[in-house]
């Protein structure tokens, strides 16, 4: 019998490395692709399949991190035997579907999404969208000059020292919803309100963002498709014309406020850091970081000289 | 959910009215008063604090209802209750049209300004009002869509808010006067018996006033049974259904009505056994049943004359309903715009719970089903079935994405039946004279009998029921033809989701089938008729700003469509055409194809039919007054 005590013995070391459970085997399906047939796991999308056949579809609402909503509508497909076009970001593959993505129909809804959305909605810091119009030949001048028409012009909200909601550029996609709520953050501090053409995102009774939930996470600028959200000094240099995105450079490392490891991407302009971003693709952070990694970044910079 | 809630507290009155809905507070946690010894050594998170959101809804009523409208503090209180965050609450509140975040006075006129009443005078009463009152909501008034209650326009909803909330019809109004004298009026005494409600509710039906009421099915106690009295239900007949059915048992009653091929009556015509079955087959547990009762559609107003002549028939057939495919539970969704059928309802169902109708043990029998109302905020959306099933679920009353269809994936994302009321309302007779007897009235594509809104330029506007298979010339001649004699210019059929047809339509029989031969749609039976003097320009114009208002704003090609609709049908009207008057009709083409094909749901997908249709037969448009014949 030992003298040691039982708790004095550590137990054996494992050689193995513990590994996650295997993906679980899905059943793939075939479905056709403007007649080509592609193979999909159960439970893909038709976008999934879209693009595993090489087919380009355009999104706005829809981000692989997100749940889709499937409100902007850019991503119709015709399917066959549906009396309307179907979204492709949110529906389900099916066996024996045939798509089609660029029929006469589909080219249509997608030019009338873009103009309606560029009639009523400043795009101009959107990317993308300038090249996709005009592939589609949307003239949204079609409908009226602009002073002739409704838009969603209004002031840009800046009530804080981190991030301007500037509104006039917001298209509603409601993916600033979504990772401030169940996607991501779960805070709750914004949610769609008003109806119609008067809906609007918002805090409750349009508060400013510093009375409200809000934790400055900023993952619902990280989110937005068309800059109506942003950094307050991505929005200050735009404002007066200094916003160079094509001379900046982007570097990533590793966030040192905590033990997450959140890998940052410095957006670096002129030596000094303009904005801090992660990539979505992140199995770490998944594109979300918190107040301090991304805003928190001043300190880097040298303290100005009286 | 941690919750930041900050900004005014609810006074007094507020926290009443919405502990009439909730309950007292449970602890300092939910808005009641700290008790740093009981609430320091308790937590509730997770489903358990969130389970309720279902009754966001009804409280925000209740404050409405108390106080004429929702404060911040209120709504506070409210997410407090209920553990919503404000912002998703907000978004809530701000979704409904009955629903007011700014102070409103007391009394609150809603003047329908809609199809049917513009007709007959509404906008010279609007502006009577406006030149009188101005147009602010401070003044007691406001301008509303339809009311459902166009066989007696132009027509008002007087709403009174206080510690007793009291709301009627004011209709037909003759004058600004009218409402005017309202707001002031004290109308707590309003003769209520027996044969004042018999009498209100035959006018609502005039094929009957000639004392013929042989062809009548559905509306056969309509005027003559007293809605507030089970008795009286019984006695001319009521629950037999009931007991045939729990004779016949689940599936044969699921037969039956499959045999029957009744087709659903809210507008897309869906075979109502199909939806039973799958309902009553799938696995996942509990299944709800849902009437549709929110009856928005301009023109429509025939679930209103059911709902307040017969409200005890729903009761029953929900019962039925509720028998053959699952259901423990069931929501009467009831338009916010009805006091009177909800009180009616109301009573009938209190009465049935009494009688063991409704309850744990459905007369004795062992089945358990119990029946509860949910009142719309006004919100037209809400018709639409999943729209419907966020709305009760206490969230924005934003349709879903399809599939799932409800039937899988419905009311708290369980299997769901949802019919319309006019749908159920046939089930009592279904079962009591079987599917192939029910099978054989009307016409092969369409069985059974159907209720039209007549309503416009006709002499006698009211509910009518015929068998499926009566043209649409019959049913004009038999509500007296276009008033006043005049010449017939168009009617608008199926409502402003449906279509204008011209006098060439006459003799189209009204089936499913016969209207969608000539383009048309049956819809929820709007028969809404226009003479020759009639301004279509106007009524097209009409339209469109009620897509625009109704728009839930989720979808792109909806939410601005419906605005670019309205501005190019306001270019076409004042004269102001973009270049040629031809590109304006290709531009109109277009957007209409695009709302039809990319819109979630039906609202957008229809939302330019009936202005499409106008177009196409009175190429005339916008030149007024005579549109005449293509």
């Amino acid at each position: 019998m030992t003298q040691d005590p039982i708790w004095f013995q550590p137990p054996p070391r494992s050689l193995q490395v513990p590994q996650p459970p295997a993906d679980p085997v899905r059943e793939r399906l075939a479905i056709e692709i403007d007649g080509r047939s592609v193979e999909v796991e159960q439970g893909a999308t038709i976008l999934d399949a879209c693009r595993q056949a090489g087919r380009d579809v355009p999104t706005l609402c829809f981000l692989e991190t997100l749940t889709p909503v499937n409100v902007c509508r850019l991503c119709v497909v015709e399917l066959q035997g549906s009396r309307v076009l179907v979204p492709a970001c949110s529906r389900q593959a099916e066996a024996g579907m045939k798509i089609a993505t660029a029929s006469e129909r589909v080219r249509l809804a997608r030019k009338l999404v873009l103009e309606l959305l560029a009639s009523s909605v400043d795009l101009a810091t959107a990317p993308g969208l300038a090249e996709l119009m005009a592939s589609y030949g949307a003239r949204p001048e079609r409908f009226g000059p602009p002073a002739e028409r409704a838009t969603v012009a209004q002031p840009a909200k800046i009530d804080n020292e981190l991030y301007v909601r500037d509104y006039a550029k917001c298209v509603l996609c409601y993916k600033c919803v979504e990772a401030c709520g169940y996607d991501a953050q779960n805070t709750f501090a914004i949610a769609v309100a008003g109806r119609g053409f008067d809906a609007r995102i918002s805090t409750e009774w349009s508060v400013p963002l510093p009375t409200s939930a809000c934790v400055y996470c900023g993952n619902c600028i990280a989110v937005c498709p068309t800059g109506a959200l942003s950094p307050k000094s991505e929005f200050d240099l735009r404002q007066i014309g200094e916003w160079k995105e094509a001379e900046q450079t982007r570097t990533d490392t590793i966030c040192g406020y905590c033990g997450v490891g959140c890998t940052l991407t410095l957006h670096v302009q002129d030596n000094r850091i303009v904005k801090v971003t992660s990539p979505l693709d992140n199995s770490v952070t998944h594109g979300n970081l918190c107040v301090k990694g991304r805003f928190g970044f001043e300190f880097v910079h040298p303290i100005p000289e009286e | 959910m941690d919750l930041k809630i900050v900004g005014p507290e609810a006074s007094a009155e507020e926290r009443a009215a919405v502990d009439a809905v909730l309950g007292p507070p449970e602890s300092g946690w939910r808005g009641g008063e700290r008790n740093s010894e009981r609430d320091g050594r308790m937590a509730r998170g997770g489903h358990e604090a969130t389970a309720r959101r279902d009754l966001l809804l009804p409280a925000l009523h209740a404050v409405q209802d108390r106080l004429g409208w929702v404060s911040h503090g209120a709504l506070n209180y409210i997410c407090q209750r209920l553990t919503v965050p404000p912002a998703e609450a907000w978004g809530v509140v701000s979704f409904y049209d009955l629903l007011s975040t700014d102070p409103r006075p007391p009394v609150m006129a809603h003047v329908c300004d809609d199809l049917a009443c513009r007709l007959r005078g509404a906008e010279t009463i609007c502006q009577g009002l406006e030149r009188g009152f101005g147009s602010s909501e401070r003044h007691g008034w406001h301008r509303s869509p339809c009311l459902g209650l166009c066989e007696q326009a132009p027509a008002a909803l007087v709403v009174r808010a206080g510690e007793h909330p009291r709301a009627h019809a004011l209709a037909p109004l003759h004058d600004a006067a009218t409402v005017a004298r309202a707001l002031g009026q004290d109308w707590s005494k309003r003769e209520d018996n027996a044969a004042a409600r018999l009498a209100d509710l035959r006018r609502a039906v005039p094929q009957a006033l000639d004392g013929s009421r042989a062809g009548l099915r559905l509306l056969a106690r309509v005027g003559t049974v007293d809605p507030e009295s089970l008795d009286a239900y019984r006695a001319a007949g009521g629950y037999r259904a009931v007991d045939r059915a729990l004779e016949l048992g689940p599936e044969r009653i699921v037969a039956e009505v499959t045999a029957a091929k009744l087709l659903g009556r809210g507008g897309a015509a869906f075979p109502t056994g199909r939806k039973w079955e799958a309902v009553a087959r799938a696995a996942a547990k509990p299944h709800y049943l849902v009437c549709n009762a929110d009856e928005s559609e301009p023109g429509t107003f025939k679930d209103r004359v059911l709902l307040e002549g017969d409200p005890f028939a729903l009761v029953e057939a929900m019962t039925i309903a509720a028998y053959a495919t699952g259901c423990e539970r069931g929501f009467v969704y009831l338009r916010g715009e009805y006091p009177l059928a909800l009180t009616r309802l109301e009573g009938a169902i209190v009465q049935a719970r009494a009688a063991g109708l409704l309850g744990a043990d459905v007369l004795g029998r062992g089945f358990a089903f119990d029946l509860e109302i949910r009142r719309g905020g006004g919100a037209y959306i809400c018709g639409e079935e999943t729209a419907l099933f966020n709305s009760i679920e206490g969230r924005r009353g934003e349709p879903r994405s399809k599939p799932p269809f409800p039937v899988e994936v419905g009311l708290f994302g369980k299997p769901t039946v949802i019919n319309n009321v006019e749908t159920l309302a046939n089930v009592p007779r279904i079962v009591l004279e079987g599917g192939a007897a029910y099978a054989g009235v009307g016409t092969q594509g369409s069985s059974g009998t159907k209720l039209y809104c007549v309503s416009g330029q006709v002499e006698r506007p009211g509910v009518y029921e015929l068998r499926f298979g009566t043209t649409l010339g019959e049913l004009l001649d038999l509500a007296g033809g276009v008033a006043g004699g005049k010449r017939l210019q168009a009617i608008l059929l199926g409502g402003a989701a449906g279509s204008f047809v011209g006098p060439d339509a006459l003799p189209t029989p009204l089936t499913f089938e016969g209207t969608r031969a000539i383009g048309a749609s049956l819809g929820s039976g709007v028969v809404m008729v226009f003479d020759e003097t009639a301004d279509l320009g106007d009524a097209l114009l009409r339209i469109a700003e009620f897509f625009r208002h109704e728009s839930c704003g989720q979808c792109v090609p909806c939410r601005v469509g419906t605005v670019r609709q309205q501005e190019l049908l306001e270019r076409l009207h004042g004269g102001r055409a973009l270049g040629s008057r031809e590109q304006e009709m290709t531009l109109f083409q277009e957007l209409a194809q695009a709302m039809r094909d990319a819109s979630i749901c039906g609202l957008g997908q229809t939302a330019s039919s009936a202005i499409d249709s106008a177009l196409r037969r009175f190429p005339a448009f916008p030149a007024s007054a005579s549109g005449g014949q293509a």
